[in-house]
């Protein structure tokens, strides 16, 4: 459990009561209790849900966190791994000695080393390299870290989507965003915990299983933010229904509910009471949220967002408003970076610069803004695919646009914010990015990062399922401490 | 509640009351060292003096070396637990610090065992020959054997052999049983334990009116013979078969499996004996007699996952899915965890990998067919179509063996191994040819000790909300101990004379401990938060499909149809969207009364289920779900009270009371009531019901724009829009989404 308490008896109880669901009255004040013990006057009041804040294991940078997850993996080639080699080697047939004994998802026979058909340059104090299809994020780079030697072990999306999210290929484990706001609860009594706002093209996607609680209670479950209709599933109320007679029907269930309570004894209707009303906070909250129009004109600009247009930049301005509003773990999905070069809008020229141009000045603005209010530093920015793209063209079926197949070898990653030191290069890749030849970073070990930055030991974030203790990280993970600030 | 003596005259509370002994109570005798001493040593101490790691080269799951002691010296002497080293550092005496070091504190009455133990000589069973691993002697891995009914003070609440072993453990206790619940609380609950639905108010008042013998075992009879009996009971069990109508991962494709689903539904009705369900589900395409139906059977481990994407390689794909036919199988039927030992021999269970992979070989000489099963007429529309279901048929030739994979990983082949039985359970028997059949037999056989135990905990599960194993999904050492071991030996072995799982579930509803209040009593949750003595009956929200069905029930718009392919219902908008952008599914909800079907009908679409599910804890199931978590969200809050499926349901209701026998809105009111929760109203509420019907129809009367639309334009009024905002509140009372 995530707390410092000394007491296993309360440490036991809470979980416990997270493991049934379900609490009795002398639990309920034992929570209470634990709730008020909180330091850091991240608590607004004490709380006894399921989402309740609680504390790190260690003091912390990062309070919550911001996920750009751009699925479908983008090309590291020809966005920030910057190999002048591999455009010398241009057509030449990939070397036997990479490719011996190695399974692609779509590459057939011999292929030919595809060099970046994008111009690179050095940026900022750190010397970053950035392709031109990134020209916002350039200019942000010494507020970034540069992870260039992410590895993964799958090639297939749907798997290694699932991995990214939840360091298993299988469907079932709980999220990354469901294990943060498990182990640090919500601030937030009115909105979810775990947001996840969706945009882009429609495949590849690994559907709802990238933000499924598994065996962790589904209060800790990602809630997708909709950018149609009703921005909570059911937050609005059926037509006719006015906020007075909503209110009006509350109170009856209310008074009915506590009736039912004085003559039963159970707890559990109390839980149900506080549900009801947690949902009718979130129906005046939510709306207010999700009103981009409250925003002035120069932050749409700086974002590239209109109201009412949804899409990426619409996505990252909400997700600054969750967290500003208390919500723990953002996590927005792009997707549609999966450029195998079938045709021009599948490619490595045409399809990925589409790509960039829907998020690039986005991703960068948020950088700026989280930074210009001051939330940068206590707010952890993710930004990255499930796996990279090979230095060779596919040219599947002998078509001649570019295009690059699933590489899980090496990919580049960006982290910046809370806990992460700005400006960091970490890792290197060989003279085509085939393989890495310095401080390779495996999945488990970003997941045990980005938990650290949140001050939770990825040792100890563990929850009781089927006789086990199970982590995110499963039992492998290492801190990597030169991004640490 | 009126006692109806005659129902303690039932069969078999006769035979009960000839088998009770005089014998003394368990608790006067020396703890047993398999069932009372050895869990505690698996559960708090066997991590750090196990078979892994001897910390203090102390060890403690090996008598001989337990016995031997470690670097502190000895640390059990048998007949002294006060000179006995292991007491004083679980009771943290001396400098010390307390044992467990790492985890909980063994409780008081823990301790207390164990010195119990010592003091009465240390008894410890030999370890079996040629073995260090003792952990073959765990407690589920003994066949279950039923010992005579403890003796109690209260006979007269007896009814079943059940009440014994419970009623001994609470007098043991000093806690009395709760008296029975009332009449209409029974037949709610009963009903929607049985059968999954609410019963209606003259059900509830013709039993009510039944003042013959017999009149519950009558109403238990009734529900047993239902054709709804099969729906309710199959929806538990298509979590554990992984029941879905689409692919799974990227492209989630749909694929035929609903006569699978009708078949498990019309096998529960037949009460088709355990057993033989487990046999055509595993092996139907072996048996010598194998028909169309046990063919379709075989569908259960045609539910696994498929990933069409183009990457894919077709024989590592077909891997994973005998990963997870060995996973589920294993889930199922042995309550054991084996996906650890698929990379590495388990670490507290005796599972190895070899087990593993003899386990996954019986699975790998298997092709997946499709089963025709001749024309089908759909009941919405009555067309006939050509129909093939999805099953598995045995390749001709071959020996059932696999290699091992080195660490789990698929392109490392290690050793070939053969198809058997886990090591640490006993063989098949010799001669039998080795496949699917074989296994099928076996896990149903009497020499298997576990599926007896697993399948009868998890019924159980299902009436009491937690298992006598509260670890439904984990029978190995790291599961929890049986709160009633020899209740759940003794209903194991009564349940695998016949396989009668109506049988089984007659014992359970007719018992006194089932048919308690379920009123929580402040002096006795404070001993007992979790219930596990069984003092009361426990309350529970309805699980997701069953929210659903009560709600269509009590508005009138459930349509009763059984079986058929799955249907499209009402639910949130754009529902097809909601969790993914995928184009190519779309979601026309379906016409007629198809609309209204019960939740196990409704389409599963695995990467976006249905979310009004969804929300309220249903799996994906894109693998087997051994239990389903029951949470209390908010969301769940907004979809009662906003969800289109849960608002066209109070549309319906609100008319349905309008529409009620009655002058007075009371009258009315009082109905919609009933309908909802079996009894009636108290003064106070009824008086808050009125208040709030008054309050709802002024407010409606000045705005024809809004009755209108709360009215969905039929017979619009503001009685008639209040009556409506009324069957919101009342399908969202505590009460009435609870089993009480």
């Amino acid at each position: 459990m995530p707390t410092d308490d000394p007491s296993p008896h309360q440490t036991l109880s809470r979980r416990q009561l997270l493991a049934t669901g379900t609490r009795s009255l002398g639990a309920l004040s034992l929570m209470s209790l634990v709730g008020a013990h909180l330091v850091g006057g991240d608590a607004p009041a004490v709380r006894t849900d399921p989402l309740a804040p609680k504390a790190p294991h260690f003091p912390a940078r990062a309070k919550r966190v911001i996920y750009l997850f751009m699925g479908g993996a983008p090309s590291q080639l020809d966005l920030f791994d910057y190999k002048p080699k591999l455009n010398e080697l241009n057509s030449q047939p990939c070397p036997e000695s990479l490719i011996k004994g190695e399974r692609f998802a779509f590459i057939k026979g011999v292929p030919k080393l595809l060099g970046s058909p994008h111009t690179f340059a050095r940026h900022g104090q750190s010397g970053m390299w950035v392709s031109e299809l990134l020209p916002h994020t350039a200019k942000v780079v010494d507020q970034l870290a540069f992870v260039r030697s992410l590895k993964t072990d799958h090639f297939n999306h749907g798997p290694a989507q699932i991995f990214m999210n939840s360091g298993h290929q299988i469907v079932g484990r709980p999220s990354m965003g469901s294990w943060v706001t498990y182990g640090l609860g919500s601030v937030s009594d009115s909105l979810p915990g775990f947001v996840v706002l969706l945009s882009g093209d429609t495949d590849p996607g690994a559907g709802n299983a990238c933000w499924t609680s598994g065996f962790l209670p589904t209060s800790y479950q990602g809630v997708p933010l909709r950018t149609k209709g009703d921005p909570v599933l059911c937050v609005s109320n059926p037509e006719g229904v006015d906020a007075d007679t909503r209110r009006r029907s509350l109170d009856t269930l209310r008074a009915l509910n506590d009736e039912h309570y004085q003559a039963v004894g159970d707890a559990d209707i109390l839980s149900r009471i506080e549900a009801y009303e947690m949902a009718n906070r979130m129906q005046r909250s939510v709306p207010e949220l999700a009103d981009l129009s409250s925003e002035p004109a120069s932050i749409h600009a700086l974002y590239g967002s209109e109201p009412g247009k949804p899409g990426f930049a619409s996505n990252c301005l909400m997700a600054r408003r969750l967290i500003e509003r208390g919500a723990r773990f953002v996590q927005l999905h792009h997707r549609g970076w999966d450029h195998h070069g079938e045709s021009a809008a599948k490619d490595i020229v045409t399809g990925l610069g589409k790509l960039c141009r829907e998020t690039d000045q986005a991703s960068a603005a948020l950088i700026t803004d989280l930074r210009g209010r001051g939330l940068l530093d206590d707010t952890l920015v993710i930004w990255g695919g499930e796996f990279g793209r090979t230095p060779m063209n596919e040219a599947r079926n002998g078509s001649t646009f570019l295009g690059r197949d699933h590489h899980p070898r090496a990919f580049t990653m960006w982290l910046a914010g809370g806990g992460i030191k700005p400006g960091v290069i970490h890792g290197e890749t060989d003279d085509v990015g085939y393989n890495i030849v310095a401080d390779p970073v495996h999945v488990h070990d970003l997941h045990a990062t980005i938990l650290n930055c949140l001050g939770l030991d990825h040792t100890r974030l563990t929850f009781r399922f089927q006789g086990r203790d199970y982590r995110l990280t499963d039992v492998h993970g290492e801190v990597v401490r030169p991004l640490l600030a | 509640m009126h006692d109806d003596n005659s129902m303690m005259h039932t069969r078999s509370a006769g035979i009960l009351l000839l088998l009770i002994t005089s014998a003394a109570l368990a608790a006067a005798e020396a703890p047993d060292f398999d069932r009372a001493v050895r869990p505690i040593l698996a559960t708090s101490c066997i991590s750090c003096h196990g078979a892994e790691k001897q910390k203090g080269s102390l060890r403690l799951d090996v008598k001989r070396l337990a016995l031997a002691g470690g670097t502190s010296g000895i640390e059990i002497r048998p007949g002294d637990s006060a000179g006995s080293y292991l007491m004083a550092r679980l009771r943290g005496q001396g400098d010390e610090p307390r044992m467990p070091n790492k985890g909980d504190p063994l409780t008081a009455a823990q301790i207390a065992t164990i010195a119990t133990w010592i003091d009465a000589g240390a008894h410890w069973p030999d370890d079996p020959a040629g073995t260090d691993v003792a952990r073959t002697r765990h407690w589920s891995y003994v066949p279950p054997r039923q010992v005579p009914l403890p003796a109690v003070h209260r006979q007269d609440w007896v009814r079943t052999p059940i009440d014994a072993f419970v009623l001994a453990r609470l007098e043991q206790e000093g806690i009395a049983p709760s008296p029975e619940a009332d009449r209409q609380t029974l037949i709610r609950r009963a009903s929607l334990d049985l059968i999954g639905l609410p019963p209606s108010t003259e059900e509830v008042a013709a039993f009510i009116a039944d003042q013959l013998p017999g009149a519950y075992d009558r109403l238990v009879d009734r529900l047993l013979a239902s054709p709804h009996y099969g729906e309710r009971w199959a929806r538990l069990w298509l979590d554990l078969a992984r029941y879905a109508d689409t692919d799974g991962f990227e492209f989630d494709s749909p694929r035929t499996m609903w006569p699978y689903r009708d078949w498990v539904i019309r096998a529960l009705n037949a009460d088709m004996p355990f057993d033989r369900f487990t046999i055509d589900q595993l092996a139907g395409d072996l048996i010598p007699d194998a028909t169309t139906e046990s063919r379709i059977a075989t569908g259960f481990h045609r539910n696994t996952m498929k990933n069409s994407e183009g990457g894919v390689d077709p024989e590592e794909a077909r891997w994973e899915t005998l990963l997870d036919r060995t996973n589920t199988t294993a889930e199922v039927w042995l309550g054991s965890t084996f996906g650890c030992a698929q990379c590495h021999n388990h670490k507290y269970d005796p599972i190895t990998q070899h087990d593993y992979y003899a386990l996954l070989a019986f699975f790998d000489h298997s092709d997946e067919v499709a089963v025709p099963t001749g024309a089908t007429t759909t009941p919405a529309d009555g067309k006939t179509h050509a129909l093939a279901s999805l099953g598995l048929a045995e390749k001709a030739t071959g020996q059932a063996e696999t290699n091992l994979r080195i660490r789990g990983a698929y392109v490392s082949k290690g050793e070939l191994v053969t198809a058997a039985t886990p090591a640490f359970l006993p063989p098949l028997p010799a001669g039998v040819a080795v496949n699917r059949l074989a296994l099928a037999r076996w896990l149903v056989s009497p020499v298997n000790p576990l599926t007896a135990r697993v399948t009868v905990n998890r019924i159980w599960e299902a009436y009491f909300s937690k298992g006598l194993v509260e670890t439904s999904d984990d029978f190995g050492s790291q599961g929890t101990s049986p709160s009633h071991p020899e209740l759940l030996d003794w209903l194991a072995v009564a349940f695998s004379h016949e396989w009668s799982l109506k049988r089984l579930h007659r014992l359970i509803v007719t018992s006194a401990t089932y048919r308690q209040s379920s009123l929580v009593e402040h002096a006795v949750s404070e001993r007992d938060p979790y219930n596990r003595l069984l003092a009361r009956s426990s309350r529970f929200r309805l699980e997701a499909e069953l929210l659903r069905d009560n709600a269509l029930s009590i508005s009138g718009l459930l349509s009763p149809a059984v079986g058929g392919p799955s249907v499209f219902p009402l639910g949130p908008s754009e529902i097809g969207r909601v969790n993914t952008n995928k184009e190519n599914m779309t979601w026309t909800v379906s016409a007629g009364p198809d609309a209204h079907r019960r939740g196990l009908y409704t389409f599963w679409r695995r990467t976006s289920p249905y979310p009004t599910f969804a929300t309220f804890d249903a799996p994906s199931r894109e693998v087997c779900t051994l239990r389903r978590p029951r949470t209390n969200t908010p969301l769940q809050a907004l979809s009662g009270l906003n969800d289109p499926a849960f608002w066209e349901a109070a549309q319906a209701f609100g008319r349905r009371m309008a529409l009620a026998p009655g002058q007075q809105p009371a009258d009315h009111l009082a109905y919609g009531y009933r309908l909802c929760v079996a009894h009636e109203p108290s003064r106070a509420t009824l008086g808050r019901l009125e208040q709030a019907f008054a309050a709802d129809c002024a407010a409606f009367a000045g705005d024809a724009a809004r009755t209108r639309s709360v009215c969905g334009a039929r017979d619009a009024s503001p009685e008639a829009a209040a009556y409506i905002m009324i069957a919101n509140v009342l399908l969202n009372l505590d009460e009435t989404m609870t089993r009480e």
